[in-house]
């Protein structure tokens, strides 16, 4: 399984997963969440889980529809979600990118990350995997769903996820 | 030479309707070591709940009070508390959080023992003495008490004190309007959320249960439940606070969210407003009309002493925290749910918990960036200076968003690290 096997090559991939991160980094939320179709969903399973784990049956710290996700990012550009004003500084690392099944009208993209958050002169690491189900509109690469899987052991350090890692 | 009297921590004026709380209590060393003896070496603390040691063979390994923990269900189907340190060097004797097994081996010289805690096997077993074998010398040390009430396992360590029925006294009645919703029981819900923040422990008890900072601190949670056509009812929150004795206290109140049990909101859809309704009635049979009234339109946020939260809001969360230092804590919050519900009214619980609670909720990470920030300014005035806790002092009914519950844990911390000699 590769890029050339759901109609993509690895530069445009990457390059999606790339402007993806820029766009959180400089806060530009709107446009982040145009990166996904409606209806999407999104979740950060609890630290250490597996690929698999679900919603609905354990505890996730984030399992956003479509509706909740908007309110996320709307949400976070509030002086009112204290925990993000003023807002944190972000920088995201992207690498690893790799197909992992599918064909070209949807398929399961991976992709390792290291994202640091900066406030109040404290800074937290954030490190994992991401889980993407693609699919295309109009050509264009679009999310239907995002996993944000935590290598942390647990989240003492970093105390909470109010940024989008 | 005269030794000058310590500065006092409290001050409780009934007079003038003042309280207030020296903010030494919050980064003072000699405050937190006051507290490791007086409260939390000699008080019930929180371990587990029975849903999480199902079969015989399980075991958790969990951190209480900054001690590692290794509870047990035996082959007897008995659960066993011990200290998760070997014996013979002290290492930990179990490293995987959770399991099933037959026997613990600490790796580092091979001690290897059985669900009950005894030594049953050792490379060289031979060249220790008959003299060392007597009175389990080398098995592991069992926590000096453990106790359950309703599937709420709690430790204690002291061997002496009043019992765990006696000690949640008043709070029994409150935890009952919980532990009744399942009537299979209740369980924990898939996992624990560990994470921590910088700030004093004794600023989350008063959080958990502050009725006064709920419309100012999270207007953007509710900003979002109002963008969600029909995901509220035209309920008040109105409630009381009621001190519970021991330094148990809680707030019980009306609010708009919806609750599994038992109060539905249009936006949850025909079916499951249907099935509220059914639970609703059924609590009506178990129970009558008043407490079921109270089981399923009421919320509670009770505070145990010194240290479990139990939030009965629009889902159920259990909560401890530890300080690791005056300024700084731990956290692990769990979802606690009846036995055998539905799978969509599991699905919604889980839904409404991550709403509001929890480190990615609407809510939560704004709680610990405000107590953070309280963290940050005693600093500013050198540990000096008071914390005020005197709303609703005068009054003879105090209410949700009065601080009544917050005084009722302070002076039983008070009165437990006044009598402490560090």
């Amino acid at each position: 399984m590769n890029a050339a096997s759901v109609g993509a090559t690895r530069d445009e991939l990457e390059d999606f997963l790339y402007a993806e991160a820029a766009l959180l980094d400089a806060w530009r939320l709107d446009e982040w969440l145009a990166l996904f179709v409606e209806g999407a969903r999104y979740f950060i399973p609890p630290a250490g889980a597996e690929d698999d784990a679900d919603p609905s049956t354990s505890l996730f710290y984030v399992a956003d529809d479509y509706h909740r996700l908007c309110e996320r990012v709307k949400r976070l550009k509030k002086r009112t979600a204290h925990a993000e004003f003023p807002r944190s500084r972000c920088r995201r690392l992207v690498s690893n990118v790799r197909v992992v099944e599918g064909d070209a009208a949807r398929f399961t993209l991976t992709s390792n990350f290291v994202t640091w958050r900066s406030k109040l002169g404290v800074t937290d690491t954030f490190f994992g995997h991401h889980l993407y189900e693609m699919t295309r509109v109009d050509g264009a690469l679009r999310i239907l769903s995002k996993k944000t899987f935590l290598d942390q052991d647990d989240i003492r350090d970093q105390g909470k996820v109010s940024i989008i890692p | 030479m005269s030794v000058s009297p310590a500065p006092p921590l409290l001050e409780d004026d009934r007079e003038r309707g003042l309280f207030r709380v020296a903010r030494r209590a919050f980064t003072s060393d000699e405050v937190l070591t006051r507290e490791r003896q007086a409260i939390f070496d000699d008080a019930w603390l929180y371990l587990a709940h029975e849903s999480e040691l199902e079969a015989n063979g399980d075991f958790l390994a969990r951190r209480v009070a900054g001690r590692d923990l290794l509870f047990v269900r035996g082959k007897d189907g008995q659960a066993r508390c011990f200290f998760n340190t070997c014996p013979h060097r002290g290492a930990l004797v179990c490293r995987e959080r959770a399991g099933n097994g037959a026997m613990f081996r600490c790796f580092y010289h091979s001690w290897a023992f059985d669900l009950e805690g005894r030594l049953v096997n050792r490379p060289g077993d031979e060249a220790y003495g008959a003299g060392t074998r007597a009175g389990g010398l080398h098995d592991l040390v069992p926590v000096p008490r453990l106790a359950q009430y309703r599937g709420l396992w709690f430790v204690h360590f002291k061997g002496q004190g009043v019992d765990l029925p006696t000690y949640l006294g008043g709070a029994r009645e409150y935890l009952d309007l919980v532990l009744d919703q399942g009537e299979a029981g209740m369980e924990i819900v898939g996992g624990t959320q560990e994470y921590g923040f910088e700030a004093n422990w004794k600023l989350l008890c008063e959080n958990s249960f502050d009725g006064y900072h709920g419309l100012p601190t999270h207007v953007s949670y509710f900003d979002y439940v109002k963008s969600k056509p029909g995901a509220l009812v035209e309920i008040a929150i109105r409630g009381q606070a009621f001190d519970l004795g021991n330094g148990h206290a809680v707030v019980q109140y009306t609010a708009p969210w919806g609750r599994p049990i038992a109060q539905s909101v249009p936006a949850w859809g025909e079916d499951a407003v249907r099935e509220v309704a059914a639970t609703k009635a059924r609590l009506v049979e178990r129970f009558g009309p008043e407490r079921a009234e109270r089981m399923a339109t009421t919320n509670r946020n009770l505070l145990i002493f010194p240290n479990l939260v139990v939030n009965d809001i629009m889902a159920v969360t259990l909560r401890t925290f530890y300080p690791t230092a005056p300024d700084r804590q731990v956290v692990n919050a769990w979802a606690l749910a009846p036995r055998g519900e539905s799978a969509r009214m599991r699905e919604l619980r889980l839904f409404n918990f991550l709403e509001f609670l929890g480190p990615g909720g609407f809510a939560t990470p704004d709680d610990c960036e405000a107590l953070a920030l309280c963290q940050r300014g005693y600093g500013s005035v050198g540990g000096e200076g008071w914390n005020d806790i005197s709303k609703g002092y005068l009054s003879d009914e105090p209410q949700v968003d009065d601080e009544a519950q917050m005084r009722a844990f302070w002076r039983e911390w008070h009165r437990r690290v006044t009598r402490a000699t560090p």
